[in-house]
């Protein structure tokens, strides 16, 4: 019986020859990564235990991205227990305020992960790095404690839905549209401790960022992970990033797959979640003219440099409507460089736009951009919960940044060829 | 064997809901209890006694990766969650935590919130006292029984490391 990519790679990094859906693993982690919120817990668990080294300082990765350049106090003093436990332990992989980029676009623009790793992270979007075939999820503050201490961790293997993506996408059409219509059509349980494989001929069209779009929504389904396969694309991607060899993993042409999805890109039309889930979805066309309070592009989903470029293309030369604020957040210095640079941020600026040092602030609510009752946001992020940005009785829509963009010009939810 | 009065919520509950990310730089699992449920339900926090039981419906605990979600829920008293299923970092997060939960669509289907419930964790049966209903939820592998025998992941790791 034939071995999926992610069986692949798990039955590689457990040393064994074959591993099968629902097999109990024990793993070696090529990297383990937490957060502001998420390492502080870590570092009191992994002290706990009696723990006093970590099993590879430079296989390790604390991003203090959430709550950052601090918002309270409170905020302060979990950076500085994440902060102080890197210094002690020589974390290489250390980002700290002035260097810091939001973790799943930082990650990959600096060569830290790589494809075939097998990677854990205390953040849900971790599943990101599927872009680059990687396995890579999300987990808690416990198990990246035991990763750190031990570059081991446990894994049921998940069994698996391929994801197959046909035709070719119409212009202001995105990854985000493509995995906005799939939780859509599987529900945000639909992929329940599976992984998502993504395969067909649409893969090849897609950019490296629509793939980390994709995959870092992989959760937003329930998803384990998400997976793609290595192509050209990956390749010149990582080629120059990434310092030290890497594995490419291929699905056996056999190997089993216990649902498979098929998405035609050529009749798909930019999609949107409305309040409060990601598979609560509509077309933008169907909800066209809901009035809205802010718009927010960037987060670890739609924060990098084309999704910039593409909110500029609709930005230019046009305003923000009156009553609405949008926020601007590149995802990592380097993006936030390139937008100055290529002239986007005078883009922004001149529009209306308030642009921001890298941070994940407005998208849970943390800061940077929390809504009172009443207010309706459309945003590039990932979650539209209860909650989510603010009151209880705000709303998030989740959307493209070309839809963003579109729906902060018109001051309700437009589409980007509306204009 | 745990016996206790049921608060019953439906599918999805995410962890926002759980504990809602403003409240994720409180330093303490008691200051993290205070705000459990927040936003769906304003009053759990002050009515909820030590030694109740949660029950939710499909892919409770989907959302973000925050450990803070079981530990605010156990904090609070609430002695264990079961669900019709749960979201997997939930589960893992639960089980690292050494915090019993138990996936089991029919109880989770038939048990009203207020109901006398008790449930034996090492045979996984479920018995609404209110009703008389009895159920059986699905048994942890012995991998993960032996997590939470060793109370939590990171002993259990480090017996291992040491052995």
């Amino acid at each position: 019986m034939g071995m999926t990519m992610t069986e692949k790679l798990l039955a590689a990094h457990a040393g064994l020859p074959a591993v099968k859906a629902g097999d109990l693993i024990e793993a070696k982690l090529d990297l383990v990564l937490g957060n502001d919120v998420t390492t502080p817990v870590a570092v009191g668990v992994f002290e706990e235990a009696g723990f006093d080294r970590v099993f590879d300082k430079d296989k390790i990765a604390i991003v203090l991205d959430h709550y950052t350049p601090c918002k309270d106090i409170k905020s302060a003093e979990l950076c500085k227990i994440a902060r102080d436990f890197a210094r002690r332990h020589h974390i290489t992989h250390f980002y700290d305020v002035g260097r810091v980029g939001i973790e799943h676009a930082l990650l990959p623009e600096q060569g830290i992960v790589a494809p075939g790793d097998l990677i854990i992270g205390a953040d849900s979007h971790t599943c990101t790095y599927g872009a680059l075939g990687a396995f890579s999820t999300g987990v808690g503050s416990t198990d990246m404690a035991a990763g750190m201490a031990s570059g081991l961790n446990w894994f049921k293997v998940p069994a698996a839905i391929q994801v197959v993506l046909k035709g070719h996408l119409r212009p202001f059409v995105s990854g985000k549209d493509i995995i906005l219509h799939l939780i859509g059509r599987i529900g945000v349980d639909g992929a329940l401790y599976r992984s998502l494989e993504f395969t067909g001929e649409g893969v090849h069209d897609l950019s490296m960022d629509d793939r980390f779009t994709i995959a870092n929504m992989a959760i937003e389904a329930g998803g384990k992970n998400g997976i793609f396969p290595v192509d050209e694309k990956t390749i010149e991607y990582v080629t120059g990033r990434v310092h030290r060899p890497w594995t490419v993993y291929e699905a056996d042409p056999d190997a089993v797959y216990e649902r498979v999805v098929e998405i035609d890109l050529d009749t798909l039309e930019p999609t949107v979640a409305l309040p409060h889930l990601p598979s609560n979805t509509k077309t933008v066309r169907e909800v066209a003219g809901l009035p809205i309070d802010q718009v927010v592009i960037g987060s670890c989903t739609n924060g990098r440099i084309s999704d910039m470029r593409i909110a500029a293309s609709i930005l230019k030369g046009r305003k923000v409507a009156e009553g609405v604020r949008c926020i601007v957040i590149p995802a990592t210095q380097q993006v936030y460089m390139d937008c100055i640079t290529e002239g986007l941020t005078q883009i922004f600026i001149d529009a209306g736009c308030a642009v921001s040092t890298p941070t994940c602030g407005p998208c849970l609510g943390g800061h940077m951009g929390c809504m009172c009752a009443g207010e309706r946001a459309v945003t590039t992020t990932n979650r539209n919960f209860v909650g989510r940005m603010g009151h209880v009785r705000s709303e998030v829509i989740l959307a493209s940044p070309a839809v963003a963009a579109a729906s902060a010009v018109k001051g309700c939810v437009a589409a980007p060829d509306a204009l | 064997m745990v016996t206790g009065k049921v608060y019953k919520y439906g599918d999805n509950v995410d962890t926002d809901v759980i504990i809602p990310a403003r409240y994720l730089n409180a330093p303490s699992p008691e200051e993290l209890a205070k705000h459990c449920m927040e936003d769906i339900d304003p009053a759990f926090a002050g009515k909820v006694q030590p030694g109740d039981i949660m029950v939710g419906g499909a892919n409770f605990g989907c959302g973000s990766s925050r450990e803070h979600a079981p530990i605010a829920i156990r904090a609070c008293g609430v002695r264990c969650v079961i669900a019709a299923s749960f979201a997997r970092i939930f589960y893992r997060n639960a089980i690292n935590i050494g915090f019993p939960i138990l996936e089991c669509p029919e109880a989770a289907a038939a048990i009203q919130s207020g109901d006398q419930v008790s449930v034996d964790f090492d045979t996984g049966v479920i018995v609404d006292e209110t009703t008389g209903a009895r159920f059986q939820a699905t048994a942890f592998p012995p991998f993960i029984q032996g997590i939470i025998r060793e109370g939590g992941l990171l002993p259990y790791l480090k017996n291992k490391l040491n052995a």
